[in-house]
């Protein structure tokens, strides 16, 4: 059954294959590991689709920062409804990394934690079936906010109102 | 105060909305009680033994009378008719119906209130000196910094699934009356190398299960840079600090693991990535919020003595629960919660409504809480002080023991909390009945007693000069006690004196641990440094020298 997700606050149908779903779909865009990324680079950029790498709670985003030019999309696993490490992940790859492609959370994704997940830079949301269709409405949970962040833009001063909220 | 302006109050409303919806989803059953349980603890609602505990923030224990009423109100309408006030300024309801939370948040969002991350893995309420703004020993009111952490930590996107909660004391005087050397992070306004104001930032501080000082990360910050260093220290704790154990989750665990010398070499490297992005707190911002907290209109008045010709009972009280103020002729007011045979930190309603009305008459319209567990009127006439004495002494709230041997600090314990593995407040009861006599409570002088009744230490026992915890002992209710404790700027850890003991020998043994103070002391010599300077030992032998009748 294909996956549907959140992106850009729209439901859409994924076009993206984690390696264990893509067996038979050699053009689907592709989704790998870290390690399976560090271990045989050139045989995923052989396959000439569109790449994505998923990184674990764990994982510093420093470990792909030199090879961001090959992805497309990055996505963070969320462990559990306690994993926070994703939030400061996306930050970093949008802040820090200038990472423009898409950023998937992926895991534990529920619709009360997206409007704090949006705000750190995700734009795309793998929610369960049950969660997916009401889950636009949490990108407008609050329409203000205290601190700047991925959203605001850096050169944003404290204490403003998000003129878009969540998208 | 810092009065809520139009982005406050959308917040808070808004927060209100988000917590009806989530409540609404859980009880139709679509959030299953786990989910639930991630969502509600991000707003102060723990499942106890009775009921919810709702937590309500009361940001760096400032009060205005009219929130104050409302909080009466909430205990009148919601709960059983009191509150408890709490080591870290807030306050406590132990009955309220879940579905009716989301009431109680509106009628708290009406009076520019809330319970936003007053539990959960964030940043909690920030807690600051209750003589802030009042005392004559302060370099700058740390309030308007309090106002500025609070809202930079509210609804932090990158910093609200944390490891561990994170508690944040701020204090702007050489004496800390915040305990901020047993927080998370505490910070300290100082002067500078070329006499300018800003900030020592110390972390690793806490308590629980593994008690530890907090350590200096920067003797020296530019004023301007505190949130963008509070982001990178909070970076640092978020990506690094252990999520596989939730006793070792605390971000002091993390210093202490790293060391604070490579703790501060990697929160450093992360600050200099985002200094200067838009966290700077520029010089405009911070007069605006200084100007939240100017000092009220005082009257130009002469010291006088109030207490000098009056009755003894009002003597008593004067000296020890009233505090020097900076202005002349008023007088910082403690209204003690500590009466004998009441649970430590506790106010009815009727006395919520008594205290606001007081403050309205007597002390510009607000209220302190401390973190003792006591309340404050900062700023009261010193010839109005007989006056609003016997008002006070009527209503139950002038038990003259500030500072005192029974100004216990004390967790709910074993009758409210799940955690809990022993009780607290009938301890100090046992404790109150044992010491009733004021002659020699004063003659003991300084002295505190702070009680936990788990290993949580939210009575903070590590940091007591006398401090006492609940143990279970094969389903018995037993006590750990400790001495040498302190929480101020020469803050340490007290010393266990030996095995724990039942509940109805806590007193007697605490009698023996002040007879070997009382005949070792020297003179004007505090029970803290009689401990430092003799060690344990001599108490310890005292205090099982003989065994005590049950």
């Amino acid at each position: 059954m294909p996956r549907r997700l959140l992106r850009n606050a729209k439901i859409v149908v994924d076009e993206w294959r984690y390696v264990a779903e893509a067996a038979a779909e050699t053009a689907a865009p592709l989704i790998v590991t870290l390690t399976q990324w560090q271990l045989e680079p050139d045989t995923w950029l052989a396959r000439g689709t569109p790449l994505g790498v998923v990184l674990s709670p764990a994982h510093r985003v420093e470990l792909i920062a030199a090879d961001l030019k090959h992805f497309s999309l990055i996505a963070a696993e969320f462990s559990g409804p306690a994993e926070g490490r994703g939030y400061t992940q996306a930050r970093q790859l949008r802040e820090q990394w200038a990472f423009t492609g898409e950023l998937r959370a992926t895991g534990y994704v529920r619709r009360d934690q997206l409007f704090f997940m949006a705000r750190c830079g995700f734009n795309s949301f793998e929610l369960p079936d049950t969660d997916i269709d009401d889950a636009c409405t949490a990108f407008a949970t609050f329409t203000a906010a205290y601190q700047p962040s991925n959203d605001l833009g850096l050169a944003h001063r404290l204490r403003n109102t998000l003129a878009a909220p969540g998208v | 105060m810092y009065r809520y302006d139009l982005t406050d109050k959308t917040l808070v409303l808004q927060r209100v909305a988000q917590f009806r919806d989530q409540t609404q989803r859980f009880l139709n059953g679509a959030l299953s009680e786990d989910e639930f349980k991630h969502l509600r603890l991000r707003n102060g609602l723990y499942i106890q033994r009775h009921a919810p505990m709702l937590r309500i923030a009361i940001p760096y224990g400032l009060l205005a009378t009219r929130q104050l009423r409302t909080l009466a109100k909430i205990a009148r309408h919601y709960d059983r008719g009191y509150g408890h006030f709490t080591t870290r300024q807030n306050i406590q309801f132990n009955w309220p119906e879940l579905a009716e939370v989301p009431d109680i948040l509106q009628e708290l969002a009406e009076v520019e209130m809330h319970a936003i991350q007053t539990s959960g893995n964030c940043i909690r309420n920030i807690t600051s000196d209750h003589l802030a703004g009042i005392t004559p020993d302060e370099l700058e009111d740390p309030r308007p910094w309090c106002e500025i952490i609070r809202q930079w930590s509210t609804f932090h996107p990158e910093f609200s699934y944390l490891p561990r909660k994170f508690k944040i004391a701020v204090t702007g005087a050489p004496q800390d009356r915040a305990a901020s050397l047993v927080h998370d992070v505490g910070v300290h306004i100082v002067r500078g190398p070329n006499g300018e104001l800003g900030f020592e930032i110390l972390a690793g501080g806490g308590l629980g299960r593994t008690p530890i000082i907090g350590e200096v990360v920067r003797e020296f910050l530019p004023r301007e840079h505190l949130l963008s260093y509070l982001t990178a220290v909070l970076r640092v704790y978020n990506l690094e600090g252990r999520r596989d154990n939730l006793t070792k989750a605390r971000i002091k665990i993390l210093v202490r693991s790293l060391g604070i010398k490579e703790f501060k070499r990697r929160v450093e490297d992360e600050w200099q990535l985002i200094r200067e992005e838009g966290l700077r707190v520029d010089e405009a911002q911070i007069a605006r919020m200084q100007s939240h907290f100017q000092p009220p209109l005082y009257r130009a008045l002469p010291n006088i003595a109030p207490d000098s010709g009056r009755e003894a009972a009002f003597r008593a009280w004067y000296r020890y629960n009233t505090k020097a103020h900076k202005v002349a002729g008023y007088r910082a007011v403690f209204i003690s919660l500590k009466k004998p045979g009441v649970p430590p930190g506790d106010a009815t309603d009727a006395q919520m409504d008594l205290i606001a009305d007081l403050a309205d008459r007597y002390s510009f319209g607000e209220v302190r809480v401390t973190h003792t567990q006591n309340l404050l009127l900062a700023d009261v006439e010193q010839g109005q002080a007989f006056e609003l004495w016997q008002q006070l002494e009527r209503a139950g709230l002038a038990t003259p023991n500030i500072g005192t041997l029974t100004d216990i600090i004390c967790c709910p314990g074993l009758d409210f909390c799940s955690l809990a593995n022993a009780g607290s407040i009938d301890v100090a009861k046992l404790i109150n009945e044992r010491f009733d006599d004021y002659d020699y409570i004063y003659d003991l002088g300084e002295i505190d007693i702070k009680m936990s009744g788990c290993m949580n230490a939210c009575g903070h026992h590590h940091v007591g000069n006398i401090g006492i915890l609940g143990v279970d002992k094969g389903g018995e209710e037993w006590y750990q006690i400790t001495i040498g404790g302190a929480a101020g700027a020469d803050a340490s850890l007290g010393t266990v004196i030996g095995p724990s003991v039942p509940k109805a020998q806590v007193a007697e043994t605490i009698e023996r641990l002040l007879e070997v103070y009382v005949q070792q002391r020297g003179s004007e010599e505090r029970f803290l440094d009689t401990v430092r300077r003799l060690g344990v030992k001599p108490f310890k032998e005292r205090a099982y020298a003989a065994p005590i009748a049950a």
